[in-house]
């Protein structure tokens, strides 16, 4: 599949209304996107972003509505027929096959080397090095997915998308797992490549959006509801367009209360999942009344961390000290019945059971206790009157606390796990990624329920890879690198600039 | 929304039952019978009179039980092949607990039957789940493996050590058991019937199945294991542990199937008493949904063709094994059909389709290719 006979000068679309089964997700849409240039589309999780981007990648069709290029309306009945227009989408989720190679994969879409009997890999590696250096996007083309960093799977993404002769590129919040510096890169490639393309970039992160956008099309509950040139507005603009008030990030004012230490590693000792030392004589010290974040790259062992405070994962080494008492590869159990919380990175399905209830799963911890049940009989009253007052409380939406928890969005799935962890008052609280791909309106809630727990006396350990997140909740600051904790700062000593550093590994005195 | 879901749920299951009857159809022709006539016989022949309702009846009553106790263990996220094994070691264990302990009273001892039955084939599927909250052994081999054990321990007993010494005297050796006492037997419901209390078993451990399941602690933990593994093990519930007891209950409940056949309806320990109830149930429980309220009317629909195909051998010429054929083309179509159930993109093109079906037809139905 070579380049698209025809450059897109211009994409049109017009009037796309999208129905689910309930849901109106896309709502008489219209917008246009020129040669050379970025369109930012903002908008809270659910507003029909990711909609919209499937239909112009062929995914879904429209309801009604049309798509037009260069004037001529295209029309879009698989993924293939996009490419075949030039329009191509990096998904949130890679779509890479984690033990082939960069050129295996790139190679998986390119029919025209499928032969009999034979994949013409030579011809992948040479059209991935030509559209590696045209556009500065270094990459290593027999390196194994697997063996490459998110950074470096996302440009993989990048390459395979034009290595299939996109000219549209759709990036769908290609910033979410990527670090500070790797976002920052990503921004500075994406720039560079304006230059012959044209990029619809889908992002919660207005920074970003403001960096990189020529324009900005908001979307709230599938309609468009602004449109129009990122220079004339500020961030806080966008942000009030987008959740339809002002949004105000709280931010960690008090001085903290200095309480006791309620949960401390010591020399810990753990595994990761393909057998290396992923932490390596880690120490650390939580107080009550605190929130002490986590800073660190991704990988550097800050999930098997999280694992070996809640007893999810084995000790080889070392003690974890939980009020006082040594709970070192105690069970979850004892550790939830101690009075730790947790809330896991993989919100889906650890922090969830998707085929649970709304209100099942605003007891998955507490099902057993006196509060829900009678001896071994559940009073399904009491759990069903504990949902909606949590669902009250936390601004839980769904249709209803019966519906599958897995039919919730992300930001709601969030909400649901920190409804039910802060409910049951934790005196140490491990929160990883809390915000991880959610909308600024329930980002803002989670930060304001996280100083809260801070308030009433709880320690909250802030597993983040957001250093805006990190430094305007934390009273202290610990960087994770390799296994161990580099540093620990207080919050007056913390700058970007000092934390970016240290994440790196760079040690300073 | 929820009333498409059900209309949904419904007409796939319906298609898939067509689907079946279709392919069957095509087996019957090959085989040179008329499958209008196989079909009328395998449906309405058993409503000709009481008896044939009541054997539909006695086929449900196993049917349902091995049933409830596979749904217990796909629901706990462990999948039980070996109801057959189950069930006979289940046998094994309730006819030496009625022959050894025959001056028991009547309730007593049909208590004690039971529970042995339950025992029995709790511990041998006990086997299985041990082997993979263990070991990691897949339960699909291991229970599947068992049975034929459990088949071999069978046939060894009924030739060995629980031979009835009659059949030794008179030298016919017949590989069965004594008869069971007359204490030890369910009585009939309806006399001159086959249909015993069985039945009225079956239904209470329908309730009692739908009430762990749903409305205890225990089954709150066996659901969370089986629907998200990840979840549950982060929330607290030791999840190795769960597989295991949710393979024991399964195993139990194809215990007392065992111990309700022989004591309902053999009355002494035979070959073939299983009569592959304990794969028959496996569909049973799927096509009703995992659930007892599916579970029973799923079990009587399998009864009524187990007894109707045993008819057609002698009004349409067509050999009851053919019922193995169909219940092939069944497990095949409701596989098929649950990938369509559990599919959100099917069932969001369904509704669309319904709701342009409902509207006026809109220029949209009228496809033409893209210009690409």
């Amino acid at each position: 599949m070579k380049a698209a006979a025809e450059p897109i000068n211009e994409l049109k679309i017009e009037g796309i209304t999208k129905r689910f089964p309930g849901i109106l997700a896309c709502n008489n849409i219209s917008m246009q996107v020129s040669r050379g240039e970025v369109l930012a589309l903002v908008g809270e999780n659910g507003a029909g972003k990711s909609t919209l981007m499937n239909i112009l990648a062929g995914l879904y069709q429209p309801d009604s509505g049309t798509i037009s290029l260069n004037g001529r309306e295209v029309r879009f009945h698989t993924p293939n027929d996009a490419y075949a227009c030039g329009i191509g989408m990096v998904h949130q989720n890679f779509m890479l096959v984690p033990n082939m190679t960069v050129a295996e994969n790139v190679a998986l879409g390119l029919k025209s080397l499928h032969r009999f009997m034979n994949l013409d890999l030579k011809s992948a590696k040479a059209r991935i090095m030509e559209v590696s250096e045209h556009h500065q996007l270094p990459v290593n083309p027999d390196a194994h997915i697997w063996q490459l960093s998110v950074g470096e799977q996302q440009r993989v993404e990048l390459i395979k998308t034009l290595c299939f002769g996109a000219q549209l590129l759709i990036l769908d919040e290609p910033t979410s797992a990527l670090t500070p510096q790797e976002t920052d890169d990503l921004i500075d490639r994406l720039k560079r490549m304006t230059g012959e393309l044209s990029i619809i970039f889908i992002s919660h992160k207005l920074n970003e959006v403001k960096a990189l956008s020529d324009r900005v099309a908001i979307l709230r509950h599938g309609a468009v509801v602004f449109n129009g040139q990122t220079v004339d507005h500020t961030s806080a603009d966008l942000a009030a367009l987008m959740t339809g008030r002002e949004i105000h990030l709280p931010r960690n004012e008090g001085l903290s209360m200095g309480g006791g230490v309620v949960l401390q590693a010591q020399d810990l000792h753990v595994r990761g999942d393909r057998g290396h030392l992923a932490l390596d004589g880690l120490e650390l010290e939580l107080h009550a009344g605190e929130i002490l974040g986590l800073a660190g790259v991704s990988g550097n062992g800050q999930r098997e961390l999280a694992e070996a405070l809640t007893g999810l994962r084995r000790v080889e080494l070392g003690k974890v000290d939980f009020l006082g008492a040594d709970m070192t590869n105690k069970s979850p159990a004892s550790m939830i019945a101690a009075g730790l919380g947790y809330i896991p990175e993989d919100r889906h399905h650890e922090g969830i059971v998707p085929k649970f209830s709304v209100k099942e799963n605003l007891v998955l911890k507490d099902f057993h206790t006196a509060k829900f049940s009678w001896s071994v009989v559940l009073k399904q009253g009491q759990i069903a009157r504990n949902a909606e007052s949590l669902k009250a409380s936390f601004d839980i939406r769904c249709s209803s606390t019966s519906a599958a928890g897995g039919s919730l969005s992300g930001g709601n799935i969030q909400k649901v796990i920190l409804a039910r962890e802060l409910a049951r008052e934790p005196k140490a609280l491990v929160a990883v990624y809390p915000t991880r791909g959610v909308d600024m309106g329930a980002q803002e809630f989670i930060h304001s329920q996280l100083l809260a727990r801070r308030r009433a006396g709880g320690g909250v350990l802030l597993i983040s890879e957001e250093l805006e997140e990190i430094m305007n909740l934390s009273d202290r600051i610990a960087v994770i690198y390799k296994g161990r904790i580099l540093k620990v700062l207080t919050s007056l000593e913390a700058t970007r600039e000092r934390l970016g550093l240290l994440m790196a590994g760079v040690a300073d005195e | 929304m929820n009333k498409f879901k059900i209309a949904y749920g419904a007409g796939v299951i319906l298609l898939a039952a067509l689907a079946a009857a279709v392919l069957g159809a095509m087996v019957l022709k090959a085989i040179g019978a008329s499958p209008v006539d196989t079909y009328v016989t395998i449906f309405t022949g058993p409503f000709k009179d009481v008896f044939g309702i009541t054997e539909i009846l006695v086929r449900a009553v196993p049917l349902i039980l091995v049933g409830l106790g596979i749904a217990i263990a796909f629901r706990s996220g462990i999948i039980n092949i070996g109801a057959e094994g189950q069930m006979l070691i289940g046998i094994l264990a309730a006819t030496a607990t009625a022959l050894a302990l025959p001056g028991l009273p009547r309730y007593t001892l049909l208590t004690l039957i039971m529970l042995a039955g339950a025992i029995g084939g709790g511990l041998w599927a006990g086997i299985a789940g041990l082997l993979r909250a263990r070991l990691g052994v897949n339960e699909i081999l291991s229970t599947v493996m068992l049975n034929y054990i459990a088949a071999q321990f069978y046939t060894f007993f009924l030739r060995g050590p629980m031979i009835d010494p009659g059949e030794l005297e008179t030298g016919s050796g017949t590989p069965q058991s004594m008869r069971l006492p007359e204490s030890a037997i369910l009585s009939h419901l309806i006399p001159g019937t086959r249909l015993h209390t069985g039945l009225i078993l079956a239904l209470v451990l329908c309730v009692c199945v739908y009430f762990f399941l749903w409305h205890t602690t225990f089954g709150f933990r066996l659901r969370a294991a089986g629907a998200e593994a990840k979840a549950a093990r982060y929330a607290g519930i030791h999840v190795p542990g769960s597989l295991v007891m949710a393979m024991v209950l399964s195993g139990s409940f194809a215990g007392i199937a065992g111990a309700v056949e022989v004591t309902g309806l053999h009355h002494r320990a035979i070959e073939n008493i299983t009569s592959g109830y304990g794969f028959a149930g496996i569909v049973v429980a799927l096509f009703g949904a995992l659930h007892p309220a599916g579970i029973v009317p799923a079990a009587v629909f399998f009864g009524l063709l187990l007894v109707g195909s045993d008819m057609t051998q002698r009004s349409a010429g067509v050999p009851a094994n053919m019922i193995l054929v169909l219940q092939g083309v069944i497990i095949l179509c409701i596989v098929s059909a649950k990938m369509y159930l559990n599919n959100a993109y099917a069932q969001e093109r369904a509704a669309r389709f319904f709701s342009r079906l409902t509207s006026k037809p809109s220029p949209e139905s009228a496809k033409d290719g893209g210009q690409s």
